[in-house]
């Protein structure tokens, strides 16, 4: 009996650690109006076209960094594993940098390298901006991209079914899309996941090359606010949640049944 | 002319060669199995027509056509994997039409020809199951389809019945046997279970250390062994040092006692010691074969195996084992006691010499 006490005794603390919060900031959220609990917070939040907008750019943002980087991963983890297993270590640190590199050295290198005076003045436009910020979240997400694709990829048997679908007179591109893409699946709506987590909440980099995206208005809203940041919070948990639900709901079942 | 043609082809990698200028010639229709143990390069030369691997020198033919730099997807070549390979986000039907898809087939062909290739697996109706809803036998069985159902002009099968049970193997490399005669498709089969390669080819292919030992149907390379890895690897063999006591009249001295063999012992001299093989189920207990041969000996030990009995003859150094059938009315012998091996002189390989 004692030793199933314990786990439940860190089941409880954990939960009370992550809960306790969350409800804390709802109530807060709550009590705008004096004396009552209404959702005149979120009313405001939910009416305000800053909030719209900033949201509607780290959204569209957010889902080309994802295809960006999905472009740009799988390809790369399917020849690392398939061709060039030597280089797995190498591609490894490559993709882990961006965890030891701060974002703030990073924003500054690009705008070092891609300024107006620079041989690809990406900062010139509005658009090149917003391609050099998209490609700034590709770099920042890749550690949780890459992970997650390579996870994947590891649970199938890449080599076998390559050949199998070339014995069959498949192209590259055609393994690559419709034999292993569909099968890393999960990994990649993972690591999408997590790509759009990440890009929703950024600050530095959106904000040091001045684009209107959530992670600025978030700032903006928590410096001069009181309920309206609990608010957006909220809003911010309910989507990443509703997100997972979403990845789970789409995802998760048909690939674990395929798998079985 | 021969269907495929393989031309002094070699595999090496990095310092190592593992496939050592083998030349084969395979007869349209024709079953052939490489039968090795691990790592002695069956796998690697099958990978190699596959075109899965590059060879490093030597050419590759099918049809007369040199596919040696054609890529996989351009040899038209089937192949069944030990894995089963079945694409697990496909249903099986769509498996068994992905390559007719590849090859930009009508829908109204790709459906009729799915249809076929389930019922030539004796699977009609599991089309829309996903290979997981499969045991391992029909995942295999549909693999199987799968590569035939782009008429390939080679079927390549890579130890397919390894990872499955007993029962199973049995009755599928009757099927898989069945299925080729049906489309005489020209088959190459890897295997190192020598009973699968026995029961299933037209011809075996026996490979050691990246080398055909010996190329023979079954009945010859069991019967016939031309060296002594192939006599050793292919069945349960006994092997006798003989002492030559006259190599005209083929006699020979094993511990004092004096067998004959069927052939004189040319290139031996009077002295020698040669490597003699003899199958268990050659020789018998007392004088009931027949055969002029008889070596006198102890029984060393008895293994009751269900149907047969193993027993062990001791002639001095010399040991070999015999099978007899079991007769639930009659008591193997026991330990100790001492016994008459016959055989006839036919039943006699002469090896090479043992290394001493």
């Amino acid at each position: 009996m004692r030793a199933r006490i314990g786990p439940w005794i860190a089941i409880i603390v954990g939960m009370i650690y992550f809960l306790v919060p969350l409800i804390a900031t709802f109530e807060f959220s709550l009590r705008m109006k004096r004396g009552e609990y209404s959702f005149e917070a979120y009313r405001i939040v939910l009416g305000d076209p800053n909030f719209q907008a900033s949201f509607t750019y780290s959204a569209l943002i957010a889902v080309a960094a994802i295809i960006f980087g999905v472009l740009l991963v799988v390809p790369t983890a399917y020849v690392v594993q398939l061709k060039l297993p030597r280089l797995r270590p190498l591609v490894e640190f490559i993709t882990l940098l961006p965890l030891v590199i701060p974002a703030i050295v990073l924003v500054f290198g690009y705008l070092r390298m891609y300024n107006s005076s620079s041989w690809i003045p990406l900062t010139n436009s509005v658009r090149g901006t917003d391609f050099l910020l998209t490609c700034a979240y590709v770099t920042l997400a890749l550690p949780y991209m890459y992970r997650a694709v390579d996870t994947g990829l590891r649970a199938i048997d890449v080599r076998t079914l390559t050949e199998a679908a070339q014995s069959l007179g498949s192209s590259w591109p055609r393994i690559l899309f419709q034999v292993i893409l569909p099968n890393v699946r999960v990994a990649v709506l993972s690591g999408a996941f997590l790509t759009f987590a990440i890009v929703i909440g950024e600050f530095t980099m959106a904000s040091l090359l001045n684009r209107p995206a959530f992670g600025p208005y978030l700032q903006l809203i928590g410096a001069n606010r009181a309920y309206e940041p609990a608010a957006l919070a909220i809003i911010a948990f309910i989507i990443t949640w509703a997100c997972m639900g979403l990845i789970q709901l789409f995802g998760g079942g048909r690939q674990n049944a395929a798998r079985r | 002319m021969a269907f495929l043609t393989l031309e002094s082809l070699t595999k090496t990698f990095g310092n190592q060669t593992t496939i050592h200028g083998i030349d084969l010639a395979v007869e349209r229709g024709e079953f052939i199995s490489f039968l090795g143990p691990s790592g002695c390069g069956k796998t690697t030369t099958l990978r190699m027509i596959a075109g899965f691997e590059t060879p490093t020198s030597g050419t590759i033919k099918i049809d007369g056509k040199d596919v040696t730099d054609l890529r996989p997807n351009q040899r038209n070549i089937g192949m069944v994997f030990q894995a089963y390979a079945l694409f697990p986000n496909m249903t099986v039907a769509d498996n068994i039409a992905f390559g007719l898809k590849v090859a930009k087939k009508s829908s109204a062909e790709i459906t009729k020809r799915v249809k076929e290739m389930l019922e030539l697996i004796k699977l009609p109706d599991v089309g829309a199951r996903y290979p997981y809803q499969l045991s391992g036998g029909q995942q295999q069985r549909v693999a199987l389809a799968r590569a035939l159902a782009i008429q390939p002009k080679i079927l390549l099968l890579d130890e397919p019945l390894s990872a499955l049970d007993a029962k199973i193997r049995i009755s599928l490399r009757e099927e898989i046997r069945a299925v080729q005669r049906a489309l005489g498709i020209t088959t190459i089969y890897v295997t190192h279970d020598q009973e699968e390669a026995l029961s299933m080819s037209d011809r075996i292919c026996v490979m050691n250390d990246g080398r055909i030992e010996q190329l023979g149907t079954p009945f010859e390379i069991y019967n016939y062994p031309t060296t002594r890895f192939v006599a050793s690897f292919v069945g349960t063999l006994n092997i006798l040092n003989g002492q030559v006591l006259d190599s005209t009249s083929g006699r020979l001295g094993i511990d004092d006692q004096e067998i004959f063999t069927a052939r004189e012992l040319g290139g031996a001299s009077t002295g020698d010691t040669l490597s003699l093989a003899l199958r268990p189920e050659a020789l018998s207990i007392g004088h009931a074969n027949g055969g002029s041969n008889n070596l006198n000996g102890t029984i060393d030990e008895v293994h009751f195996l269900g149907s047969v009995v193993r027993i062990r003859v001791r002639f001095g150094s010399n040991i070999v084992s015999l099978d007899t059938f079991n007769r639930p009315h009659s008591a193997p012998p026991e330990r100790g006691q001492p016994v008459t091996v016959n055989f006839t002189r036919e039943d006699i390989l002469v090896l090479d010499r043992p290394a001493i």
